[in-house]
């Protein structure tokens, strides 16, 4: 990085710090950083999605689909969601294989599960054995993503269910008294009008996701928790920066990190929660339309909850 | 080919060490995944267990601190409950392992004054030490937050009245304010509990190495999915444990709630939801 790395037997002090925090490898560390919190952006908008049919899946009329958004909702909610995380991407792979093998080979004859193995074709292979390893990567965290949206969903279901059933009755019935079909009730006045309810459980669901971010590591995803082992591990001499266990301090950052991400979502969603309760019949929404400026935590006028 | 009783003998107590001391390597029948798997949820129950009794009666002492009026009293709580509820704790597990294997091997010489000796450090690098007093300190964090929230919502009429018949300092707190904390905040604690249960299942998947292959009932699971290539039994029979585990604590919490709640009328009870809070 810096000119004067060319040889780390010669630094001392702060320069050896300098040089020693910019090899490629901490570069990749400090990439995996950004890895983490691009999975953040892309599994929330999917978890929610998949929560958003799940929770209207609890509200359909048709009873199998009913029941299918309770149970998901339920089971997931009722295992330890890293068991989920182990199983998910395992049977979704197996699934897959199974599918193409079906395709691909079908003069196969042999059965698919012998003794302990679980074999396919050569060309049911996923990734193709022959492809080049960042598909292997990326097919991995893409297995990872729905593995989390899988888990995520059902608690944002849950979320969403309760906050869809906390939209005020008479509204829904006076939008059916104008003659709105179920559809345009939904759309236009349900979907609209849950999230000021929903906001506190989707922060909360926020947070945990956060959280469930180091469990990337069970999935072989090279992100912060495998580079925070594998560069805090004591290195003896036959490396270039030698140092004796560091784990200790590389994962108090880590700890930082996740502090300073979960602190400033809570700014945000208190920010939010403000800008969604704008114009609603609930008590922090009527206190804004009174012309003071609070909304939740924001103190306002005392006793303006009728 | 052993029978079904065979093989609860061999490994029903096998994740503490007792019996059959090989794993079963091939030819895994549904009962030794049953069997395995259950004996492996004696550490689910232990770490919980162990956790919720300890973290009991530690996040009373931070709610009590977080409501002090004193700063000096206060903060540190509040950055307890800070650090604690901040961060994963899959993350606090790691860090608590590098911690206790940075202490020295032979233990810490302790010098009172008057006597002198050396603490055994060892145990703390185990899952059986370490994990506990990680899962413990992170417990106290989430329950202390729930019961705090809890305090501060005792009404106001409540302790008026304790004043007026005259109780004080302690009695006031014994008979009065503790009670009706614990009556509030018992629908959240019963979720804390659920969650607790389930965060067990992280220990042996952080850095506490499971001994001897002692493992508890996921790391089993993963052990035949792993085995067997076959993911579709063992997790599947962890699910059922686990949502019988559940099940239980909402009984065990629903008991003790209806006896905190027994003088309220009925039409005021709140009633018990389950509501998430999954991985920490």
């Amino acid at each position: 990085m810096f000119d004067f790395c060319t040889d780390p037997d010669l630094l001392e002090g702060s320069r050896w710090l300098a040089c020693y925090l910019t090899t490629p490898k901490h570069m990749m560390f400090y990439q995996s950083f950004g890895v983490v919190i691009a999975l953040l952006l892309v599994t929330a908008p999917i978890a929610l999605f998949v929560g958003f049919l799940g929770a209207l899946a609890t509200r359909s009329h048709v009873a199998p689909l009913r029941w299918l958004g309770l149970g998901y909702s339920s089971i997931v909610r009722g295992v330890p969601d890293i068991a989920f995380f182990l199983f998910v991407p395992l049977a979704l792979d197996q699934l897959l294989e199974w599918l193409r093998h079906e395709v691909k080979c079908p003069d196969w004859d042999e059965p698919i599960r012998q003794g302990n193995d679980f074999v396919v074709c050569a060309a049911a292979k996923l990734p193709l054995g022959s492809a080049p390893q960042i598909w292997h990567e990326l097919y991995g965290i893409t297995l990872a993503i729905v593995a989390f949206a899988f888990v995520f969903g059902a608690f944002a279901s849950h979320v969403l269910s309760g906050a869809m059933n906390a939209v005020p009755r008479a509204q829904l019935e006076t939008a059916e008294a104008y003659g709105m079909t179920r559809g345009q009730v939904t759309r236009r006045i349900l979907v609209p009008q849950m999230w000021a309810y929903a906001l506190p459980g989707l922060s909360n669901l926020w947070m945990i996701l956060i959280k469930a971010t180091p469990l990337l590591f069970l999935l072989g995803v090279e992100d912060i928790v495998y580079w925070a082992r594998e560069l805090g591990g004591s290195k003896t001499s036959a490396y270039s920066y030698p140092h004796p266990d560091w784990r200790l301090w590389y994962f108090t950052a880590l700890l930082v990190f996740y502090l300073l991400m979960t602190k400033l979502s809570e700014l945000a969603f208190a920010r939010l929660e403000r800008r969604f309760a704008r114009g609603q019949a609930t008590a922090s929404g009527m206190r804004q339309a009174r012309g003071g400026k609070g909304g939740p935590g924001a103190g306002g006028s005392k006793g303006a909850t009728a | 080919m052993m029978s079904c009783i065979d093989t609860i003998q061999a490994y029903g107590l096998r994740s503490i060490g007792l019996g059959e001391r090989l794993l079963p390597r091939s030819d895994f029948t549904l009962c030794d995944q049953f069997v395995l798997i259950g004996s492996g949820m004696i550490w689910n129950l232990y770490f919980g267990l162990g956790a919720l009794l300890l973290g009991f009666w530690a996040s009373i002492g931070v709610a009590l601190m977080r409501h002090s009026e004193a700063w000096w009293i206060r903060k540190p709580a509040d950055w307890f409950v800070f650090v604690f509820r901040g961060s994963p704790l899959f993350i606090q597990f790691f860090l608590f392992y590098a911690l206790f294997t940075q202490l020295p091997r032979e233990g810490v010489p302790i010098n009172l004054g008057f006597v002198e000796f050396t603490a055994d450090t060892s145990w703390l690098t185990r899952a059986w030490g370490g994990a506990l007093i990680t899962l413990f300190l992170n417990t106290t964090a989430y329950t202390g937050e729930i019961f705090l929230g809890a305090l501060r919502s005792v009404p106001k009429g409540d302790l008026e009245a304790a004043d007026a018949y005259g109780f004080s300092g302690w009695q006031k707190f014994r008979r009065i304010t503790f009670p009706t904390m614990l009556r509030l905040g018992w629908p959240a604690y019963t979720n804390e509990a659920i969650f607790l249960f389930h965060a067990t299942t992280l220990v042996y998947f952080s850095s506490f190495p499971a001994r001897q292959q002692k493992g508890d009932a996921l790391y089993y699971a993963d052990y035949f999915a792993s085995k067997t290539f076959n993911p579709f039994i063992p997790y599947p029979i962890l699910a059922m444990y686990f949502i019988a585990l559940t099940l239980t604590v909402v009984l065990v919490y629903g008991v003790a709630y209806r006896r905190l709640t027994r003088h309220l009328p009925s039409n005021r009870k709140p009633r018990l939801k389950i509501r998430p809070q999954v991985v920490r």
